[in-house]
């Protein structure tokens, strides 16, 4: 039985450090919605949402209050849109993105994720089109989130595509200036990307997976920076102890409720993605870890090892812990969303080349960067080729989520609200990659030995 | 036998213990285990309850204890035993 200190301990994760269940995500396809006609496909895609993910919120509510830990979000993911119409005869797909966003509202959801591309080789008319319409898609929808993979291990960096994403972010920055180009916050671009990943602005449901599946995202920086209160004076090994073990406990709590809700909906589990997401919350944040590790701010030398080794332990107590692991898994670095990072950023101890060096073994990218409204098309794709050649040499996802906010440079703040926080405009390298980037074409995929 | 942990959190005063047992007596919810502590006027309890017969639905029971907490100017809170047995037991 469980005894009442167990049950302190507990309570006080939840109570004190913030620890919830960030995402229930219920991946749903929509290959088969395919239609000539866009009415008629939009219909279908707007049937089979609000029919799969009716109870979704329902039964979110139901087990957090029954156990008793909040379920932060719950959202829903589709098949990339560019290949579920890609049969449509439209000349744009900013309507499919309408009704995305009217099914999310209809079911209760708050973000819905899929209108997506996957073009890390090469481009169809259809992702073309998809590409085309993000920045509208994004400023006349709500709750639609964006995702295009741009890059692979196996296939390369479609350098065209990268070119593209440019202009796209700073259309998608104008488009939403009314709202400090809060549109840049529900794009993302891949190398490597996941096809289970739970967490937004990146999730879509892969077309490796089955018509229904739950997937679950956790949480709780707050707890690991809890736990390493205790041993602040201790070596290394007692720090990865103890990370290990606390992953292992958040990520039994978010299993238990993965199998409750795909149980409760009908649906089968999919995976749990073992992320560390901070929110803006203080107590909530990975910058806070870095600084219970010994650092005196994130950004600071030493920050890529403590990362790494944060990243790396967070897997090993997790994946015990979860018959399925899957997504992202390891630590965000989200600028915006953490009150560490953000503090660290305003002390000068954080930059983006070191965000950028972080990426290297960190779970995901450059997450939620506030950069100069007037940053040119070309520099944003330059950062975010770096980026990609990153994932594309180490076998691992990388993204970019770059904020050009509109009519703002260095020194001012941006807030976006809620989870998505604010962040101070961040200084971008001056120099030019404009020829670089105009070259066109594909970078050939990596050579998968000689590692060194 | 399938069970709950409450918790029950705030300003001690009288009748806090009393008026929650009522309540889960009234929803055939059996006490198995309390701990109780004051510390410097806050009133601190864990109980561990046994919640197989009860006739309630657990989100009902679980928004129910809140409402209680409330009325009585504490803070209620219901969980089923799972999370905890997940989180210790391997």
């Amino acid at each position: 039985m469980i005894t009442i200190s167990e049950a302190r301990q507990t309570t006080a994760m939840i109570e004190e450090e913030n620890l919830d269940v960030r995402t229930i995500t219920m991946g749903i396809n929509i290959l088969d919605c395919a239609d000539p006609d866009e009415k008629r496909f939009c219909e279908k895609v707007y049937d089979r949402i609000t029919t799969k993910a009716k109870d979704l919120v329902k039964v979110g509510e139901d087990i957090s209050r029954e156990f008793g830990v909040p379920v932060v979000n719950k959202r829903i993911s589709v098949t990339p849109v560019a290949i579920a119409a890609a049969a449509c005869k439209t000349s744009n797909f900013v309507q499919i993105a309408k009704t995305l966003d009217n099914a999310a509202k209809e079911v209760g959801v708050n973000f819905i994720g899929g209108f997506s591309a996957l073009v890390h080789k090469g481009m169809t008319a259809a992702d073309r089109m998809l590409i085309d319409s993000v920045p509208e898609a994004l400023s006349v929808t709500e709750r639609v989130c964006s995702s295009i993979n741009l890059a692979s291990s196996r296939t390369g960096i479609n350098m065209d595509a990268v070119a593209r994403m440019g202009e796209i972010i700073r259309e998608t920055a104008f488009l939403t200036r009314d709202r400090d180009s809060l549109g840049c916050a529900k794009f993302v671009v891949f190398c490597n990307a996941v096809e289970d990943n739970p967490f937004m602005a990146g999730a879509f449901h892969g077309v490796g997976e089955r018509d229904c599946a739950i997937n679950v995202g956790i949480s709780g920086p707050g707890v690991v920076k809890r736990a390493l209160e205790s041993v602040y004076e201790e070596d290394f090994e007692t720090l990865c102890e103890t990370i290990k073990r606390t992953a292992f406990k958040i990520t039994r709590v978010g299993q238990l409720v993965a199998k409750e809700a795909a149980s409760r909906l009908g649906v089968p589990f999919g995976i749990i993605d073992l992320s560390l997401a901070p929110t803006p919350a203080v107590g909530d944040s990975v910058a806070e870890i870095f600084q219970m590790m010994g650092l005196e701010h994130a950004g600071a030398p030493g920050t890529t090892a403590a990362l790494a080794m944060l990243n790396d332990n967070v897997k090993k107590g997790g994946i015990m812990a979860s018959s399925y692991v899957g997504g992202l898994s390891g630590a965000f670095i989200p600028v915006s969303e953490d009150h560490g990072m953000i503090e660290a950023v305003e002390a000068g101890a954080l930059t983006l080349e070191k965000l950028e060096a972080m990426t290297c073994v960190c779970s995901v990218g450059l997450d939620m960067i506030a950069i100069p409204g007037d940053t040119s098309p070309d520099t944003i794709s330059g950062i975010i080729a770096d980026e990609m050649a990153i994932g594309m040499i180490n076998n691992k996802t990388t993204a970019v989520r770059l904020i050009p906010v509109y009519g703002k440079k260095v020194g001012e703040t941006v807030t976006f609200g809620g989870l998505l926080g604010y962040a101070p405009i961040m200084p971008v390298n001056q120099f030019s990659c404009a020829d670089f980037i105009r070259r066109g074409g594909r970078i050939p995929a990596p050579v998968h030995s000689f590692k060194n | 036998m399938k069970k709950a942990i409450i918790t029950v959190l705030g300003k001690d005063k009288v009748g806090i213990i009393a008026k929650t047992c009522v309540y889960l007596a009234d929803k055939d919810v059996n006490v198995l285990e309390i701990s109780q502590t004051i510390v410097e006027g806050f009133f601190n309890m864990i109980m561990i309850v046994d919640i197989t017969n009860t006739t309630c639905e657990l989100s009902e029971l679980a928004c129910g204890l809140e409402t209680l907490g409330e009325e009585i100017g504490v803070i209620i809170k219901f969980q089923r035993e799972e999370i905890f047995e997940s989180m210790h037991r391997i």
